[in-house]
């Protein structure tokens, strides 16, 4: 293998490059981005880049020099357009074409739309994945405006919590009956409550119908069987999609992502996929997965640089996230999805709550007690049974 | 070879993903909300773990060096 292209100038597409470094791939490496700027951390977009502002450099994951120290040829800016595994041949946006002999697909997800189809003006409708996205909402975030937010996932909360910091007037409106609904169940209530101390009006179970341009900027929300709200600023953040349309008839395996075996190969040998659009099979849930965390990226960008050079050992994890939201630290580790057994355990500020499947421990939300995360990763790990867990791990200090 | 760990607890934004990736080289300071380096010198054999959880701070406040390096 002597040239190896990155498509998705990512945190995936940054660690695939390092993890074939590091084991010694002397050969070229191509990195393709969409976007124009070098790959850059996402987190901070909902939270610090919206208070102390959107700077490129900052949020950089790598200095520019260090894709020249590492030999790596930049094509920012150039979307790819299409995929022919069988010849190992990529086309750019521009149509110029890209041999390679392995290829890592790092391409990572999209915002959802949903809002736009309801609303006659859709660039009044703000959504945040990209940088460039940041930027746009932080220069709307003025003070005592009122900010209407589309869905109450990770992203609608944490930008929901940072407005309403910054003196915003913020609703948040979800059809789930409770935030994180996705993610948690019903055990996202918590999420409510804390919103609801902290002044945001948190509307569960309600849809959106219609979305009118106001005159004089913003729009008017209208739901069914609720008040209609005046919005200065409207954010969409109902979740993300692989972003998956430029691999569409290539012949590579696609199923709500790139399918992948258990070790990041995808169903062509010399193309493995990293990040957000991965779907693996994970061995130590015995279950086909895709995980949109970022240290999902890291550890999945390193692992398919050594199965592109051989290695066939399987990618074996429990994903883990954090989020933070007012004063609120959350962190998750495992599985939350189809528990049959859940466990809320609450302190002052904390808050355990472990979820469990066929008598085992499979995931744990922990909020401000991250030492209680670390014990229950373990414990997950070890296939700790659920009584075990419900005793030992519940306890708040 | 023994290794290195190195922190800077000034870079610290309570994350704890290094407690979840190495408890036997990490402990968190809950009242504070920073992470406590509990080892800096480490055996070859948690060097993996050791390397995950410098990778996996996004505060980028953990190095980890070869003994012979320092």
């Amino acid at each position: 293998m002597r040239n190896v292209v990155v498509v998705g100038a990512s945190l995936a597409g940054v660690n695939a490059i390092e993890g074939l470094r590091e084991r010694g791939f002397m050969g070229q490496i191509t990195l393709v981005g969409a976007e124009h700027h070098l790959p850059y951390d996402r987190p901070p977009l909902s939270k610090e880049a919206l208070t102390d502002g959107v700077e490129a450099g900052r949020l950089a994951l790598r200095p520019a020099a260090w894709y020249e120290e590492q030999g790596v040829t930049l094509r920012l800016g150039e979307p790819a357009r299409a995929l022919d595994p069988a010849t190992k041949r990529l086309w750019l946006d521009s149509g110029e074409q890209l041999d390679f002999d392995g290829l890592v697909v790092a391409t990572g997800s999209s915002a959802r739309r949903f809002a736009h189809r309801l609303c006659g003006d859709p660039a009044r409708l703000c959504q945040l994945r990209t940088l460039d996205d940041a930027q746009r909402l932080r220069d709307q975030l003025e003070p005592g405006h009122r900010l209407v937010v589309l869905g109450a996932g990770f992203i609608g909360l944490e930008v929901a919590a940072t407005a309403r910091t910054l003196g915003l007037e913020v609703t948040v409106i979800d059809v789930a009956t409770s935030p994180l609904a996705r993610v948690l169940g019903e055990a996202g209530g918590w999420f409510s409550e804390l919103h609801t101390a902290q002044g945001v009006d948190i509307r569960c179970g309600t849809s959106v119908d219609r979305i009118e341009p106001r005159s004089g900027g913003g729009v008017i929300v209208r739901s069914p069987g609720r008040d209609t709200l005046k919005a200065d600023l409207f954010l969409e953040s109902v979740g993300a999609t692989p972003a998956v349309d430029w691999l569409i008839g290539s012949g590579l395996a696609l199923q709500d992502g790139v399918v992948c075996g258990p070790d990041l190969r995808t169903s062509h040998p010399d193309i493995v996929a990293a990040g957000d659009v991965a779907r693996w099979h994970n061995e130590l849930f015995g279950e086909s997965m895709r995980v949109e965390h970022w240290t999902n990226a890291v550890e999945q960008g390193r692992h398919a640089a050594g199965a592109l050079l051989g290695e066939r050992e399987s990618y074996r994890s429990i994903p883990y996230f954090w989020t933070d939201q007012f004063a609120a630290k959350a962190r998750f580790v495992g599985r939350a999805d189809a528990a049959d057994d859940i466990v809320v355990e609450r302190g002052d500020d904390s808050a355990v709550i472990l979820f469990g499947r066929d008598g085992r421990l499979r995931g744990a939300l922990c909020i401000n007690a991250p030492r209680r995360l670390a014990r229950c990763r373990l414990a997950i790990r070890d296939g700790m049974s659920w009584a075990d867990a419900a005793s030992d791990l519940a306890t708040c200090a | 070879m023994a290794i290195i760990v190195k922190f800077d607890p000034s870079k610290c934004q309570g994350y704890a993903n290094c407690l979840i990736e190495a408890p036997e080289i990490w402990d968190f300071d809950e009242d504070n909300d920073v992470a406590l380096l509990i080892q800096d010198v480490v055996p070859d054999s948690l060097r993996v773990k050791a390397e995950a959880s410098a990778r996996g701070c996004p505060a980028h406040a953990i190095t980890v060096e070869n003994q012979s390096d320092a």
